[in-house]
């Protein structure tokens, strides 16, 4: 038997602990609390209505925030020993990785949800165009899940949280800053480079073009965190 | 359940932790590991539970291979790590749920085993409170039941009463006792007393090495040294060093006699026998035909603590 049954289980747990800390509502506050300010900024003092600023203002949100939030998920685990608990029930190492995952982004989508009320405030007032702000969030669902996969990665990897918080940022910053640096590097390379930018996906979903390019990009480079967490759990057989 | 372990080596960096260890644990077997800090007690059982692989060697499990039948061997153990991890954050009830869950058991059965472990583990008067609240007594407590909560035919145990009080010690113990019948249990201790009171068999393990593998009894007996007898008797002799004790001296076996006390007419003396004999009757027959009246006779035999201490010091 070698099915995801054990996922659920540990999905709910992980889901649970976030919020019976304070760290599901601290989340879920500041971020409506950022977004908020620079959303009713734009549309005060300059009159436009407008969930740009959301799209532009989230991805450098996320690079903090999401290894703040993952940076517990394996290296607490560790920590405690209650890793060496679960790794030696009749549990796999990848539903462990799943679990923890699938609960963190659920946690993501809390967060963002109740940034939609911003998008209620702009139907009201205007006519809005709807695609890109529905391809928006599902970029931000996507890039989120990247960096949660990546955070999760930099968890496996030590016992330390803090640690974890800085390799986890490290790793999300360098893919985030990938084409910002365009102009430094050789043509030859300004293309890999472009390709592995995640705000260069991100900017073409959040536009409303849904390409495949980005699709397979984003579900590879979180797939390949995954993985590499999986791996790195595994490590101790070494 | 039977596990039969062979020539397992663990080393870390160089230095090997275990160092060829092989042994056979029948079912229904309560096994005691004892040994001093380091000697790799707990290393052994993170290899048996398939946490970590060992460096070579294999362990089975109902004849079942560890490193390739690892989900199914996991299947049948219930653990119970050494500093008894637990999650903090959760209440009793929801953290047994979750581990039940985890060992695939699901709706009805998960809320038999739940209230039958809240009961066999006496949980039932903080079974809502969260685990951080707990004293240490209640977190072993819990710590058992979660790994007792599948109904495992192998229980392993690291170190299970440490940093209990003494009451909370025998309550454990008698908790293991009530499963072992069935159960095939291994436990780790330095506490000897308590393999004593609860192990059928012994195995100590010092450097990485077995020792020592018996009941507690066979290994007191293998490891009797000389024998000392004290004995106290009331004469009247007002120089018991000639009245007496060449005369305890002349009975066979007898190597050496010495005053240890004497007031008012009564002397005691402690007397050292030649390994596998027993002296106590003849002692006895000498005290009545010379008139003496023996007030007390105590053998002090080779107590656990001295074969394992002989075993680990070098």
């Amino acid at each position: 038997m070698s099915g995801f049954s054990n996922v659920g289980p540990i999905y709910r747990r992980e889901l649970r602990s976030y919020f019976n800390s304070p760290v599901a509502y601290v989340v879920i506050i500041v971020f409506l609390a950022i977004i908020g300010w620079f959303f009713s900024n734009n549309l005060f003092l300059i009159n436009v209505a407008s969930m740009r600023v959301v799209f532009d203002l989230v991805p450098l949100v996320f690079l903090f925030f999401i290894p703040a939030i993952t940076m517990r998920l394996l290296a607490e685990e560790k920590k405690s020993g209650t890793l060496e608990l679960l790794t030696t029930r009749p549990v796999r190492d990848v539903e462990i990785v799943l679990g923890k995952f699938l609960a963190c982004w659920t946690l993501l989508a809390a967060a963002l949800a109740p940034t939609l009320i911003y998008l209620i405030t702009l139907l009201a007032l205007g006519s809005p165009d709807i695609g890109p702000v529905i391809a928006g969030y599902l970029g931000l669902l996507l890039m989120g899940g990247v960096y949660i996969a990546i955070g999760l990665f930099a968890s496996s990897l030590t016992e330390n949280q803090i640690i974890a918080f800085i390799v986890g940022f490290l790793i999300v910053l360098a893919l985030y800053l990938a084409d910002k640096v365009l102009m430094y590097v050789p043509q030859s390379l300004a293309s890999i480079l472009e390709f592995l930018a995640i705000d260069y996906h991100f900017s073409s979903i959040a536009r409303g073009v849904i390409d495949s390019r980005n699709i397979i990009y984003f579900a590879s480079v979180l797939g390949f965190a995954l993985t590499l967490a999986t791996v790195s759990l595994q490590r101790r057989k070494w | 359940m039977s596990i039969a372990v062979r020539n397992l080596v663990k080393n870390y960096g160089d230095h090997p932790a275990i160092n060829d260890i092989s042994f056979d644990v029948k079912t229904g077997e309560i096994l005691g590991f004892l040994g001093p800090n380091g000697a790799g007690k707990t290393t052994t059982m993170k290899i048996l539970t398939c946490y970590m692989p060992p460096t070579s060697g294999s362990v089975e499990v109902d004849g079942m291979d560890i490193s390739d039948k690892s989900l199914d061997v996991r299947r049948k153990i219930g653990y119970l790590p050494e500093l008894n991890p637990l999650y903090l954050d959760m209440n009793v009830l929801d953290y047994l749920e979750y581990s039940a869950q985890l060992h695939g058991m699901r709706g009805q059965t998960v809320q038999r085993r739940l209230k039958e472990m809240v009961e066999v583990c006496g949980l039932g008067d903080v079974r809502h409170k969260d685990i951080g609240e707990l004293s240490k007594g209640y977190r072993q407590r819990v710590g058992l039941a979660q790994a007792m909560i599948h109904d495992p035919e192998l229980l392993i145990l690291d170190e299970p009463t440490s940093g209990l009080d003494p009451n909370q010690i025998v309550e454990i113990r008698n908790l293991m006792k009530h499963l072992g019948t069935a159960k095939t249990v291994i436990l780790s201790t330095h506490i000897l007393s308590e393999v004593q009171a609860t192990c059928q068999r012994v195995l100590i393990i010092n450097e990485g090495k077995i020792v020592a593998d018996g009941s507690p009894e066979q290994l007191q007996r293998d490891f009797q040294g000389a024998e000392t007898i004290t004995v106290e008797f009331k004469s009247g002799s007002v120089n018991p060093l000639e009245d007496i004790a060449p005369k305890i001296r002349s009975v066979p076996y007898v190597n050496a006699v010495s005053l240890l006390s004497h007031t008012d007419g009564i002397s005691s003396f402690e007397v050292h026998v030649e390994k596998g004999h027993d002296v106590r009757e003849s002692l006895f027959r000498i005290a009545v035909s010379e008139g003496w009246v023996m007030l007390e006779m105590h053998r002090r035999a080779t107590t656990l603590e001295e074969v394992f201490h002989k075993l680990t010091t070098s």
